[in-house]
């Protein structure tokens, strides 16, 4: 059984360790440097960056977490996760806040809004699909969520968001937090680039198990793995049925 | 449809999901909050200390519980411009209060474009009989309950978080525990009961029968649940999550304490390391002086009693 580390300090841990369990992968909690030794891949889940990166800095993970990723281990964010994982953050808190860096790209952190800006859209996902098969559309939820502003040569665009559908949203909330206009109709919202994966979505939040078993299979840990999940993928009902569930606990 | 002719449509929709904001976004943003710490703010630059604290929300009030208490009289919703302000300080989501059964000032709350409306108990109520119907909004509700109950029919009026009621304002810890034990105790209950039973369990606890059964299916309430009112101490946040709870508010806990930063520092650290009593003990040296606590007596006025 593989083992699969997840940065515990604050967020959506469980939910990224329940979604492990139902792949039959066993997820641990790290919360302290020496832990992040005993693992090969790492998820870093959503939740508030900059309180991780408080208790990250407290506890002096930031360090550890830089060789994690500089080793080429694989490494997947989502939401917090990915503005961890940028090389450079916009819209941070006064006087900024730790990133571990790696992923050749910029992040505008809280790009939506704030929570009356959050929804949920059907992402179109063409690389996903051809390696876990299923439906042609993920159910991305965005909460609070960052979204990338440009990516370097090397990092690989895996999902974009259209920004338009939004724009209501926007002018309907009697015009607070006026952000910057982008001219373009879409955003960058998951990238890989080598051994690291971000996602600025929660896709531990869906019973939609394919963004886990295709992390698990960059990460080259899930041996038996192609077999059951391609079988899962061709039922498409199981995945038509999560739509009015409640949100996934442990 | 509504007032454009004489049929109106039932509730306005109102338990249907809009599209907008569908309840699993609502819930969402709770999720992100699991395992941090919410913290009572009175102005911008306590929200600026609470935010370097690691707190992973602020909820901006006029005044704290301990000062509610202490100087009596009606409390409200916060001034509009106050929590703008504390809006604009930090990057982390704002929340604010709004009396029991005041829509408007839901409506207003709403208006503002913060991330969650707390209807709250602390507050004086607007209305003895009826809660705000929270499916109406597009913004999401946490709400207080003292038992299993009280929780799920908080959740079936459009609630997407859950809070314990403790006693705000006490900094005593005895009402926060007897009511995560009661409602832990409930779920363990149901979860080993016949599914014959619990036609019969929710008609004793008052609460919608599908929400009684979605419980005992998850073995937990079906949104994040936090712990408040009384919270003074590392140690009292790390017994809340020990207990079960999925993350903390601090109320008056903080900033009425001799050294707010460093104390608000140390509660968050309790609350992401609450199973590791060496880190526990590490972060609650040398706080300073706690809140002054509040034996709970006949003569102190029990909020958590404000609703049902």
């Amino acid at each position: 059984m593989t083992i699969v580390g997840v940065l515990a300090l604050q967020g959506s841990f469980n939910e990224h360790i329940a979604a492990l369990r139902r792949l039959g992968v066993k997820g641990v909690e790290i919360r302290k440097p020496e832990q992040l030794l005993n693992v090969a891949s790492l998820i870093i889940p959503g939740g508030e960056s900059t309180t991780m990166a408080k208790l990250a800095e407290l506890h002096n993970l930031f360090p550890a977490l830089r060789e994690f990723v500089r080793m080429g281990k694989p490494v997947w964010g989502t939401c917090a996760g990915l503005i961890f994982l940028a090389n450079k953050a916009t819209g941070q808190k006064t006087g900024g806040q730790g990133l571990v860096g790696g992923l050749d790209c910029t992040v505008h952190r809280n790009f939506f809004g704030s929570q009356l800006q959050s929804f949920e859209s059907e992402l179109s996902i063409p690389e996903l699909v051809s390696s876990e098969g299923g439906p042609e559309t993920f159910r991305g939820v965005f909460i609070r969520a960052p979204a990338i502003l440009d990516v370097g040569p090397e990092v690989q665009v895996l999902a974009r968001c259209p920004v338009s559908s939004n724009s209501n949203l926007h002018s309907s909330s009697s015009g607070e937090g006026k952000k910057e206009k982008d001219s373009e109709s879409k955003v960058i919202v998951a990238v890989r680039q080598g051994n690291l994966l971000a996602t600025a979505f929660h896709p531990e939040l869906t019973s939609d198990n394919r963004w886990h078993s295709y992390f698990l299979k960059m990460a080259g840990d899930v041996e038996e793995s192609s077999s059951s999940i391609e079988s899962i993928g061709v039922n498409n009902s199981r995945f038509e049925r999560s739509k009015s569930d409640l949100p996934i606990f442990i | 449809m509504a007032g454009s002719g004489v049929v109106a449509v039932y509730g306005n929709g109102a338990l249907t999901e809009t599209k907008q904001s569908p309840f699993s976004v609502k819930v969402g943003l709770a999720q992100m909050l699991r395992g941090g710490v919410i913290m009572d703010v009175v102005n911008a630059e306590q929200a600026r200390v609470a935010e370097e604290a690691g707190a992973c929300a602020v909820m901006a009030l006029e005044r704290v519980p301990a000062d509610i208490r202490a100087q009596g009289g009606v409390a409200r919703m916060s001034d509009p411009q106050l929590i703008k302000e504390i809006k604009q300080a930090v990057t982390i989501p704002v929340m604010a209060k709004a009396r029991i059964g005041h829509f408007v000032e839901a409506q207003i709350l709403e208006a503002i474009g913060i991330d969650y409306v707390d209807e709250s108990e602390v507050l004086t109520l607007a209305d003895e009989e009826n809660h705000i119907n929270k499916h109406n909004f597009r913004i999401p509700f946490v709400c207080g309950c003292r038992n299993l109950g009280e929780a799920l029919r908080r959740i079936r009026e459009g609630a997407a978080m859950i809070r314990t009621k403790g006693e705000a304002g006490t900094g005593n810890i005895i009402e926060a525990v007897r009511h995560v034990r009661s409602v832990m105790g409930d779920i363990r209950l149901l979860r080993n009961m016949d599914d014959d039973e619990v036609f019969t369990f929710a008609k004793k606890i008052a609460a919608p029968y599908d929400l009684v059964l979605q419980t005992k299916q998850l073995g937990r309430l079906p949104v994040v649940q936090f712990a408040a009112g009384g919270v003074a101490t590392p140690a009292d946040a790390a017994l809340m999550m020990q207990l079960g709870c999925d993350g903390v508010f601090v109320g008056s806990g903080v900033f009425k304490s001799g050294d707010p930063a460093r104390r608000a520092r140390a509660i968050v650290q309790a609350v992401t390391h609450y199973n590791d009593p060496e880190v526990l003990a590490e972060v609650s040296c040398g706080l300073g002086e706690a809140m002054v606590g509040l034996n709970l007596n006949e003569k102190v006025e029990r909020f958590a009693n404000r609703s049902e």
